[in-house]
């Protein structure tokens, strides 16, 4: 039997949670879906100091009080990964790994996640030296050597902190500039256990338990060498989570779903908010913001299409 | 809730090793969201499961040579010991299901 509710929300990031919070407010019956950690990327992130009204908190924390405070107003939060969306007559079925919701109004908060390698062994090796996070693994690196693969803001501020942790950092980049800002830049350029290793690219990770190394490609000369290491953090950037969404509503070209100001898709009754959606600032902060709006939205949407009779 | 037991380097041998029950060994620490995640989970599962599992976690900042000999590089992580040996892993925040899937896996064997 599927489950009924007014409003579902597939994803339970700062999107996610600010849109239920405003949903359970308005007396609508709302179901948070939610398929790993709740937060989403914040949950990783040690400390958020941009949220307006908190100074300085850690991102696991601040998403856990977002999740009481929508609680103490009636959200339910299911764990269950959103596998598709079908219109059903007026109301939308969203078909997840623990069965079918029913909703009157859904709002998409999927999130990003990040991109990887795709090299033979970096699945094998995930959380055996591969990592997507150096800021919750580096400390098991302690004084060895480990390759930072990207050429961002995340791949040099994360690397910087393994260099705390670690012997030895490589940053392999497949161009001879990187994409980063100029202040960050320049602190990694005087960071002694800093190695640039420019025009290069992870073409697999080695090790059979554990990573004991990277074999690396010189995208000009074509040459292949190994270079041993423990570790392997990989920031090569995000992709929206909304490949089950593909040809039921209007994308841009990276995935995003398309919104209006209203955070609403070319579709009735569907929303989408935060990192999932076109054009966002890609911040804790506006994404709370889109999950407000989105849910005000659809507390309109479902008043003007469902009058009580 | 029955919290397991916090268990340091030098007791790993008598708690872990020389149990004669199976061993859940939750890897963690305190500034670790998602480790944050697993352990409410772990401990519903140690009320499910238990006189037939013991439930133990490592805080791998205080007990860095256990998590260094075990090989941990990224946290959570659950190891599963029987008869002193690791016979199954969990890495990452995971549902409860694939926890008890493994711990079942591991009594099973």
């Amino acid at each position: 039997m599927d489950k009924e509710s007014d409003i579902v929300i597939a994803g339970g990031g700062p999107a996610g949670l600010a849109a239920g919070l405003y949903a359970a407010r308005a007396l609508r019956r709302t179901v948070l879906l939610e398929k790993g950690v709740i937060g989403g990327q914040i949950s990783l992130t040690e400390r958020v100091e941009n949220h307006p009204g908190v100074e300085a908190i850690g991102g696991f924390d601040l998403a856990q009080t977002m999740l009481r405070q929508a609680e103490s107003y009636g959200l339910e939060t299911n764990s269950a990964e959103v596998l598709g969306l079908e219109r059903l007559d007026d109301l939308w079925v969203v078909k997840t790994n623990h069965g079918d919701y029913r909703a009157k109004a859904v709002i998409v908060t999927s999130g990003a996640d990040y991109n990887r390698l795709d090299v033979p062994g970096e699945e094998r090796l995930t959380g055996r030296g591969v990592s997507y996070c150096a800021t919750c693994d580096a400390p098991f690196f302690a004084g060895q050597e480990v390759v930072v693969v990207g050429g961002g803001d995340s791949a040099l501020d994360e690397g910087m902190f393994a260099a705390r942790h670690v012997a030895k950092v490589y940053l392999i980049h497949r161009r001879d500039e990187l994409r980063a800002g100029r202040i960050l830049q320049e602190r990694a350029f005087a960071d002694p256990k800093f190695e640039f290793v420019w025009n290069t690219v992870v073409t697999e990770v080695l090790g059979e338990e554990q990573v004991v190394g990277v074999r690396l490609r010189d995208v000009a000369s074509g040459e292949e060498r190994v270079l041993p290491v423990a570790g392997v953090f990989v920031f090569i950037g995000h992709h929206p989570n909304t490949a089950y969404l593909r040809s039921l509503v209007r994308m841009d070209e990276g995935g995003h779903i398309v919104v209006n100001e209203w955070m609403e898709t070319d579709q009735p009754g569907l929303f989408a908010a935060g990192d999932a959606r076109s054009n966002s600032a890609r911040q804790v902060v506006t994404a709370a913001g889109d999950g407000a709006t989105a849910a005000i939205a659809a507390e309109r949407y479902i008043s003007s299409s469902f009058p009580v009779e | 809730m029955t919290k397991p037991k916090e268990v340091t380097d030098a007791q790993f041998e008598g708690e872990v090793l020389k149990s004669k029950t199976p061993v859940l060994v939750d890897f963690w620490a305190p500034w670790c969201g998602p480790c944050r995640m697993v352990a409410p989970l772990v401990e519903e599962l140690a009320d499910e499961y238990g006189s037939k599992v013991k439930f133990v976690k490592v805080n791998t900042d205080e007990s860095f040579n256990t998590a260094a000999s075990y090989g941990i590089r990224s946290i959570p992580t659950l190891i599963m010991f029987k008869g002193g040996q690791p016979v199954g892993q969990v890495i990452g925040f995971r549902p409860k299901n694939d926890i008890k899937r493994e711990i079942d896996k591991a009594l099973a064997s």
